[in-house]
């Protein structure tokens, strides 16, 4: 565009008459492009911002202006009573920390995990890369639901090669209820969506120049310095793409925690049964989901999704422009 | 075969071979086993005893009931294969046309992408499992923005607007369909698109300028340089793009199949079942991705 703007603007083509019309032709299909082009991005983010807004003001009202028709978007009688209650029946600092504890660290594994792999897939030639690299891919093809059984067994009897049952003569060991699946998977680039961090850490890691590297070498760095030195910092953008995208990922997953840590009271699961203990509070015993109006069961477990979604945004807000930067500079070509 | 003797470059594969060990460790214990297990686990019932479990072989007795028993497996089948086909080229193409907009320069621009990428929190496990159960909180957000009713209709309006404009134009009334289903369920697709907008852009990012300097000079227009600059150099994040966008549509936790496969194994407690279930369902998703792409595979330009 910039280019043909020159071409136009050059005082002895654009000082005819017939190119002056095409310049101004011109200028008007472009702004009119402009206007377009205006319209379309504000109305997607209509769009996707529209609920969340919606959202966010129907939590602050009242059961009274939530009935109340000709109460829209501004709530008559504000109140955090809400939020209050929300706060109170999910005993919200409890399973907030058990999903803060476990989110950071399965995390933590897969940034350093999927840093190493990834690394290993850019940088070194050996045989049999391609096909690696293909199972990486592989894995991720595969629904986690498939083999979600065998894994479920695998952790309930867990053993290496046979190890434990020689000594103890028991049948493997339990490793159910603890974070350990987690760990384990996540340790080992097998955990949620591993095969996509990887992909992103080697894409990215294509892109750094190799000069970086050989200056490193011809310093009398080994590889193991090469790496920890220059290598993992200039990383740190994708590093930083894929912990954010992990967190996201586990702070909402249901999947993995229901099959392999059914007692941690994490925060998706309280949000779940948000309505049935709400209602068990105010009812007492004879408290069931029927028993409350389901306008406000409904409130409340849309009270409860602003409250996990919260700690997602303030992460997102801080890091989006770190973020997008370096998705875009991960160019991810191949 | 004279440069593996080289004892720099065998360092090297070594050196290769550590660094992704965790990931052989995980493929084979994590991976490897358990999918193998699940082929055993579907020709085998399976029953859990105090100190282990036990398959009992039935041979294709589960596949059978799969087929030919089970009252929905095939209908749940061949609705998550329709569903996915109507989706995909909804979202390839909207993720394509945001991620050209938001690489354009304009004012605003980085708060424009920072809002496009938010549905991949907004729409991450958990919450979309309780969006799609949350049918009455839907119902009162629309009742809240005021649109209720005139809003219904009014959508209702611009579909049959748009309809009789397509219907005077004589296309298939499939296709018509098609295109109205999708200018009403845009809020879906824009939900569903997030990282496929984020591989694009980044893909689009990656073009050298060089190129569209090259492409300007010998008077190509705004066009062709995008048929014959951006769209070749983009074809082959478009594979990536269709693929991840198949499996994510296959494995998502709203798909009915997955909601079948995890009821029959964990509410029912028919594990061989289930088991047989999803190997089907997996196969079915394999030779689909199998046709996509040697379809495209042929199409994609590759620059080295």
């Amino acid at each position: 565009m910039a280019m043909t703007d020159t071409i136009f603007a050059h005082p002895s083509i654009a000082h005819t008459r017939v190119d002056r019309r095409r310049l101004l032709f011109h200028r008007v299909g472009k702004s009119a492009y402009s206007v377009l082009r205006g319209v379309i991005v504000i109305g997607i983010c209509f769009l996707i911002l529209h609920p969340v807004v919606s959202r966010i003001m129907i939590s602050f009202m009242t059961e009274q202006d939530l009935f109340d028709q000709t109460v829209i978007y501004i709530p008559r009688q504000f109140t955090l009573e809400n939020y209050a209650t929300v706060w109170r029946a999910m005993n919200f600092a409890v399973p907030f920390f058990n999903s803060l504890r476990l989110t950071l660290l399965v995390s933590l594994f897969q940034v350093v995990a999927c840093a190493l792999i990834g690394y290993g897939f850019a940088r070194f030639d050996f045989p049999g890369k391609r096909i690696w690299f293909g199972l990486v891919i592989f894995t991720l093809i595969v629904p986690p639901q498939t083999i979600m059984i065998p894994l479920f067994l695998h952790f309930r009897f867990f053993d290496v090669l046979g190890l434990f049952r020689l000594v103890s003569g028991q049948r493997g060991i339990n490793l159910l209820d603890s974070i350990w699946p987690f760990v384990l998977m996540s340790a080992t680039g097998m955990g949620m969506k591993s095969g996509l961090y990887i992909y992103i850490v080697r894409q990215f890691y294509r892109s750094v120049p190799r000069e970086l590297e050989e200056a490193a070498y011809i310093d009398g760095a080994g590889v193991l310095k090469t790496f920890t030195m220059v290598m993992l910092p200039s990383g740190v953008p994708a590093f930083v793409t894929i912990f954010l995208f992990s967190f996201v990922w586990q702070w909402t997953d249901t999947f993995y925690s229901n099959l392999f840590l059914r007692n941690l009271l994490t925060l998706p699961r309280a949000l779940n049964s948000l309505p049935l203990v709400i209602s068990q509070q105010m009812y007492g015993e004879i408290g069931t989901l029927a028993t409350m109006p389901p306008a406000m069961a409904s409130m409340y477990t849309n009270v409860g999704s602003l409250m996990l979604v919260a700690p997602l945004v303030i992460l997102y807000v801080v890091f989006q422009r770190y973020f997008v930067e370096s998705v875009e500079r991960s160019g991810m070509v191949g | 075969m004279k440069r593996a003797l080289d004892p720099s470059v065998r360092r090297r594969a070594i050196w290769g071979y550590a660094f992704i060990s965790p990931f052989i460790v995980g493929i084979t214990v994590f991976f490897a086993i358990p999918f193998v297990q699940s082929i055993i686990f579907s020709v085998n019932e399976l029953q859990v005893t105090q100190d282990g479990y036990e398959l009992i072989p039935i041979g294709l007795a589960n596949y059978h009931r799969a087929f030919f028993i089970h009252p929905q497996y095939n209908r749940v089948l061949l609705d998550s294969v329709l569903q996915m086909l109507t989706e995909l080229p909804l979202i390839v193409i909207f993720s394509f046309l945001a991620a050209s907009l938001l690489n354009q320069s304009f004012r605003g621009r980085t708060v424009a992408r920072a809002i496009f990428f938010v549905p991949v929190i907004l729409t991450s496990g958990v919450l979309l499992q309780l969006q799609t159960q949350d049918l009455l909180m839907n119902a009162l957000l629309s009742a809240q923005a005021g649109m209720s009713a005139d809003a219904a209709r009014e959508g209702i309006m611009i579909g049959r607007d748009l309809a009789m404009l397509l219907d005077a134009s004589r296309l298939d009334p499939r296709f018509v369909n098609y295109v109205i289903s999708a200018v009403t369920d845009i809020n879906q697709t824009v939900n569903r698109t997030g990282v496929q907008i984020l591989i694009f852009l980044a893909g689009l990012q990656s073009i050298s300028p060089s190129l569209y300097e090259a492409a300007t000079i010998d008077g190509a227009t705004g066009w062709e340089v995008f048929w014959k600059v951006t769209f070749p150099m983009i074809s082959p994040l478009v594979l990536v793009n269709v693929i991840y966008s198949v499996v994510d549509i296959f494995v998502r936790y709203d798909n009915p199949m997955m909601i079948l496969v995890r009821d029959v194994a964990f509410a029912q407690n028919n594990y061989g079942l289930s088991a047989a279930f999803s190997w089907v369902y997996f196969l079915a998703v394999l030779i689909i991705l199998g046709i996509i792409a040697s379809a495209f595979s042929r199409r994609v330009f590759y620059q080295t």
